[in-house]
């Protein structure tokens, strides 16, 4: 049905009393989504629209099994947010938090390799499966429709672009995941090819890179040797200049290298369609179905 | 966030990284007290500004060529008669475009007796989530030259920040740029002060190049340079005084305010878009179409009416010859930008093409405004069309 999420997600939003908790609690709740407590240390016994509020994700989880958190804290304490939800034993974080300190995010990382913890961003929109009705995170859910393919990408606003094509081109989501654009984030374009590819309902992925680092080209080895769907891609940031950071902390050419070219090209040589502006999404990902289905 | 040279070997000598003995001038007045610091010898004097490329540059003074951005010197009259013809001049280097950058800060520098050059750098690396430490024999050339024609000669360790710098790291660098005896152990300490002085500062780059290996047997850090995460820069009071923002686009500085993400870029168009994604494509989209994009500007997720009237104010004092505003509307509704840009344009008389994307959230309700508010704004029906508008009506105007 989707990847990541299930029809027993449970999801506890940390920062549930900060402004941008309360506005998308609201909203993720509107969706259809079990968003199940709500974590805001001092706050405990109180409530925020109905959802229990604990001074801690171990309380939250004792109490109400939720198994997915949410992170809306501020970027200083949005690291610490991490860690207490993998010890207390969440299988999923999404942390929607911009701003963290790189550093903190490999230590963070180092930490997760232990607990097996799933961490998605931080810096994302987060992740919308609209069979499930079931959304962690900031989307506009309005521009989703139920569907067979998957979206993975760096941006926020060029996943809409790409959902919005799709949704009129009939061409309904599974699952759709903003990864983040940091330079250090959770799971990468690689892990998640490899939940699609073995997703029995998905039909093709749509990826959405941008300059700096190199999973892209990480994503094309895979996607050429070890992945039977189709893949429609676009990279963002051909006129970028180098050493700027574009808005993204992980939007950066450093030493020429992740450059839009590079990875475009790295894409094509494994036999991957790549849209030449965000305009033709869907209707690459359209072909790259067509293609496939005539063998 | 950048730092001058100087600055950064101010923070080497602070983690216990050795430097040459240097005095920094900023006045006239200051390069007449050199006399009296400096002792005979070779000196190099060293223009401090952001930009990359020093050594190759040239600096002119009221339209004469005085010389290059970095100069060896000999003797304490030479090096000071250096640090005049730099000091108030203007570098042009290969990074810093053709109108250069003012030369506001000399440093003076002992020169060291080099017996071999090496290069050695602290970064992230984001595919194993560590930071890695690389080194490499082929000091004192630019690493990406390196990286390109002999990959083989950079080696690199990475290290688990939850376990941090151990002594075996520097060991095994050191070995394999053919250290042994005191300098290896030099090395190691050398090595283990870097890591602690980038996990600590919250740099995303620390480099020495060259670190260079004295007739003495001494290392000793030549040249070098520090970039930080600038989410980490909140912890760092002491470093946020470092910053030069002289060295900065005085338009990215002032939107930078406002938390506008803003990027000066060479061309003409301007563009307004929320997301740094879409802003990104935006300007590639541009180019596509044969225009020129004037910046980047992501006016956020949340495009507030402000934000988007400031983002006005900004590329037209850039002189832009027409504006493309793409916004796709999800939380934030296309109504409430389309407000927003009603009222921005209330107040400036625009005289440039201006065409206007709004898709997603409330589209109708955004167009229907735009249409009754008699401005002359140009619609477009998607990113495709808004591009090649944007490009012809430029075009028109020229």
């Amino acid at each position: 049905m989707a990847i990541l999420l299930r029809e027993d997600s449970k999801i506890v939003v940390q920062g549930i009393t900060g402004g941008a908790g309360r506005f998308h609690t609201s909203l993720m709740v509107e969706f259809g989504t079990k968003v199940v407590a709500g974590v805001t240390p001092g706050k405990g016994g109180q409530d925020f629209e109905g959802v229990p509020i604990f001074d801690s994700v171990v309380q939250a989880c004792d109490a109400t099994g939720a198994n997915v958190s949410i992170i809306f804290v501020p970027a200083r304490f949005a690291a610490e947010s991490i860690l207490e939800a993998a010890d207390a034993g969440i299988e999923l974080v999404v942390c929607i938090t911009e701003g963290v300190p790189a550093i903190d995010m490999a230590k963070v990382k180092s930490h997760l390799a232990r607990t097996g913890t799933l961490l998605i961003g931080p810096n994302t929109p987060g992740i919308l499966a609209p069979a499930l009705r079931c959304k962690v995170g900031i989307m506009p859910d309005m521009i989703f429709s139920p569907g067979r393919i998957g979206v993975i990408s760096r941006s926020g606003t060029l996943t809409y672009e790409a959902v919005d094509q799709l949704t009129r081109l009939g061409l309904g989501q599974s699952t759709c995941i903003g990864i983040g654009g940091d330079p250090v984030i959770g799971l990468a374009f690689l892990e998640l090819l490899e939940l699609f590819e073995a997703d029995p309902d998905t039909d093709g992925v749509v990826l959405i890179g941008e300059i700096g680092g190199n999973q892209e080209e990480v994503a094309a080895r895979y996607i050429k040797e070890h992945m039977s769907k189709p893949v429609a891609a676009f990279i963002a940031g051909k006129t970028a200049p180098p050493g700027k950071r574009m808005g993204h902390a992980g939007a950066i050419i450093s030493g020429g290298k992740g450059t839009a070219a590079d990875k475009v090209a790295a894409l094509e040589a494994a036999g991957i369609k790549v849209a030449l502006t965000p305009s033709d999404i869907g209707d690459t990902m359209l072909a790259a179905l067509e293609e496939k289905r005539n063998g | 966030m950048k730092i001058h040279e100087y600055q950064a070997k101010g923070l080497f000598r602070e983690a216990g990284i050795p430097c040459p003995e240097g005095h920094l001038v900023t006045s006239s007045a200051a390069i007449d007290e050199l006399a009296a610091k400096l002792t005979p010898g070779i000196w190099v004097v060293k223009s401090q500004i952001h930009a990359g490329g020093r050594g190759k540059g040239r600096i002119t003074m009221a339209g004469v060529d005085t010389g290059g951005g970095v100069r060896v010197t000999k003797g304490p009259e030479a090096a000071i008669a250096a640090a005049r013809s730099m000091l108030g001049g203007t570098l042009v280097t290969l990074q810093t475009g053709k109108a250069g950058k003012q030369v506001n800060r000399v440093l003076v520098e002992a020169g060291v007796d080099i017996a071999s050059e090496f290069y050695l750098a602290a970064i992230i690396d984001r595919e194993t989530a560590r930071v890695a430490i690389m080194a490499s024999t082929e000091g004192g050339t630019e690493i990406e030259e390196v990286a390109r024609t002999t990959p083989e000669k950079i080696h690199t360790v990475r290290i688990d920040p939850l376990l941090g710098y151990r002594s075996y790291h520097g060991r095994s660098l050191g070995l394999k740029l053919g250290f042994q005896g005191d300098v290896l152990k030099q090395f190691d300490t050398l090595v283990s002060n870097l890591y602690t002085l980038f996990v600590g500062k919250d740099c995303s780059l620390a480099e020495i190049n060259p670190l260079v290996l004295t007739s003495q047997d001494q290392l000793v850090a030549i040249d070098g340079k520090l970039n930080f995460d600038d989410n980490g820069l909140y912890r760092q009071g002491a470093l946020v005084a470092l910053r030069d923002v002289a060295e900065e686009e005085p338009l990215e500085v002032e939107a930078a305010e406002f938390q506008l993400n803003y990027i000066k870029l060479d061309g003409n168009i301007g563009c307004l878009v929320n997301g740094a994604g879409l802003a990104m494509a935006t300007m590639d989209i541009i180019k596509a179409f044969g225009g020129e994009p004037a910046n980047f500007l992501d006016v956020g997720g949340t495009a507030t009416p402000e934000n988007v009237a400031r983002s006005f104010r900004i590329m037209l004092r850039d002189k832009v010859a027409g504006i493309f505003v793409n916004v796709f509307g999800g939380i934030v509704r296309c109504d409430v930008v389309a407000r927003g840009l009603v009222e921005a344009l209330g107040e400036v008389q625009l005289e440039i093409p201006l065409v206007v994307r709004l898709e997603g959230n409330r589209k109708d309700e955004a167009v229907a405004l735009l249409a009754e508010s008699g401005l002359p704004i140009i619609t477009a029906e998607n990113m495709k069309d808004g591009a090649m508008k944007i490009v012809s009506a430029c075009q028109a105007g020229n």
